[in-house]
């Protein structure tokens, strides 16, 4: 796990493909972070998929940094590889008033339902995916439960009638 | 509600055209064969699945929420409640990740207890998958025989955690306690009565015609999907993926045990039961190399401001007491940064994703249940199935809601 040399070794080969891809690399507690331009993201899984070997999407998250904080929300992507077995997080920044990422339930599928998580919970939209409904909580449900400003015990008492 | 998805057309709406020659069916949430609160939204020609459509959430209490209040050593009860059947695993998976924050070393009799504590509870959640399993098709007595080796270990887990479904056994820096005394008489005399209950399956059920036509050639994902949709564990085996975390990414020493993977190339109901069971020998095998392996030694790391102290110490040293006081009243800070831990669970890879800003308490704890992702594999599965089969398919996933919905 704490091997992180062959990890960053990847981050090269897309910092080779395109400059723009990279927009910081972190390598703390055994683990690689590379954070995406929100534009590239498509592109960068694209590429680690096909050319680097990492078919498998382990987990997506969102995470709130807090109302005061910008960018607010990160978005997480956690690769996964079946033939090397390694791991690779991808991270993508988005603010509040723009919190807008292109899916990538297109490149893998299992990346359908963490999205929708995501929006349900954090309110991050996904463009293009093909079924961003609610997937948690009620439909009609008010507000992003995950987000800081949003009280433990909600705004009032829910009722399902 | 936000603005993006009121344009979208909703699913519900299109099974509700042309329904002269089709018919939906609600199946769930209450329905004994969904294995909890799912409900499934059925398209029907016939007896034949046309559309399946998985609507889940009615188990949702906001576990993840709930963890960003709670300090680190609290967030341990939480995840006893999320996978109810495999909850050891979810205490490892969640204290590994703090200690990994932390920086922590932890000794080798914790790490062997671990091992074996949660290779006992693979046993008991196979169980489960497999009396439910076997119940959903119709197969009444092997769910009594499942249940009475599920019992036996889960009273050997209320031997040395006091819980039988919610144990906290794991704490952040070791176990909760020491294993009591006669625990491995116990675990040995288990252990020599097993092979004999695994005999007993194989004649109820693996050499049973009518399970095989009902399992063979059912629910069939190929391995390129299997990839795709993110199965892991027992199901992504049972399409031809060579893949375990205990092998490939191991942890607490799992690298020093002799285990086979069992792998299946056909990836339809049947491979996936004949992979769970052949993984029951394998878990046996690992819970008798665990036993050989305890030698007497501390159970706790030396973190005196992270790990509880003794009662006994207390009652001596001063420094003790206050220890334990700061951790009980204001916790233990962690060091800022972020963490993805990952584990075999008994249904898959079940990964935490950590966050922390250097203060007692998380600031992001997401899970990330195999449940969850395997379920969403479903619809393909059960598509040109028989309705019959869709319960099947169902058994084969093994989900529990309680970690789907959180």
């Amino acid at each position: 796990m704490a091997d992180t040399a062959v990890l960053l070794e990847f981050v090269e080969k897309l910092k080779a493909e395109n400059a723009d891809w990279v927009a910081d690399v972190k390598d703390a507690l055994g683990e690689v972070t590379v954070t995406v331009p929100r534009e590239a993201i498509s592109g960068v899984c694209t590429v680690l998929k096909t050319a680097h070997g990492f078919d498998m999407l382990a987990d997506l998250c969102g995470a709130d940094r807090g109302p005061e904080e910008d960018p607010r929300f990160e978005v997480n992507y956690h690769l996964f590889s079946t033939t090397h077995h390694k791991r690779l997080r991808l991270k993508v920044l988005l603010s509040e008033d723009d919190p807008h990422v292109e899916t990538v339930s297109s490149i893998w599928k299992t990346a359908d339902w963490h999205e929708r998580e995501t929006f349900d919970l954090l309110g991050v939209i996904f463009d293009n995916h093909p079924d961003l409904r609610r997937i948690l909580l009620p439909s009609d449900f008010d507000g992003h439960a995950l987000r800081k400003d949003y009280p433990l015990r909600g705004y009032e008492p829910y009722s399902l009638s | 509600m936000s603005t993006a998805v009121e344009n979208l057309p909703n699913q519900f709406d299109v099974l509700d055209e042309n329904l002269d020659s089709q018919m939906t069916l609600s199946m769930g949430p209450q329905h004994p064969s969904t294995h909890g609160v799912l409900r499934l939204d059925l398209r029907l020609d016939g007896e034949l699945v046309i559309k399946a459509i998985p609507d889940i959430g009615y188990l949702h209490t906001g576990m993840e929420k709930l963890f960003e209040y709670k300090k680190y050593q609290q967030g341990i009860v939480i995840t006893d409640r999320m996978d109810y059947l495999n909850p050891l695993g979810n205490n490892l998976v969640y204290v590994m990740a703090a200690e990994k924050l932390l920086g922590l070393e932890i000794p080798e009799r914790a790490q062997v207890i671990r091992v074996l504590m949660c290779e006992l509870q693979r046993i008991a959640s196979h169980m489960v998958w497999l009396g439910t399993g076997a119940l959903d098709l119709g197969a009444m007595s092997v769910f009594f025989f499942a249940f009475r080796q599920r019992e036996k270990i889960l009273n050997l887990i209320e031997a040395a955690s006091g819980g039988r479904m919610t144990p906290s056994y794991f704490r952040i820096g070791g176990l909760m306690m020491d294993l009591p005394a006669g625990f491995e008489r116990r675990v040995r005399q288990f252990l020599d009565d097993f092979p004999e209950a695994l005999d007993t399956f194989d004649t109820l059920v693996t050499g049973n015609t009518i399970w095989q036509s009902r399992t063979m050639g059912i629910g069939v994902i190929s391995r390129e999907d299997a990839i795709d949709f993110g199965l892991t564990g027992p199901c992504l085996r049972a399409s031809g993926v060579d893949l375990d975390l205990r092998r490939d990414n191991p942890y607490t020493g799992y690298e020093t045990y002799d285990f086979e993977i069992p792998v299946e190339k056909d990836g339809d109901v049947w491979s996936r039961f004949l992979v769970r069971m052949r993984e029951l020998r394998e878990s046996w095998k690992i819970v008798r190399q665990a036993l050989d392996r305890l030698k007497p030694g501390p159970t706790k790391a030396d973190a005196p401001k992270v790990v509880l102290p003794d009662r006994d110490d207390m009652r001596k040293h001063m420094d003790s007491l206050i220890h334990h006081f700061l951790i009980v009243a204001e916790g233990f800070n962690v060091p800022e940064g972020e963490v993805y831990h990952a584990i075999e669970a008994s249904k898959g890879e079940l990964g935490v994703y950590m966050k922390s800003n250097g203060g007692p308490k998380p600031e992001r704890v997401h899970f990330r249940g195999p449940s969850f992702v395997n379920l969403q594999s479903l619809p393909l599965m059960s598509e040109g199935e028989m309705v019959a089969d869709v319960v099947a398919i169902i058994g084969s996933l093994d989900i529990v809601l309680g970690e789907i919905d959180r």
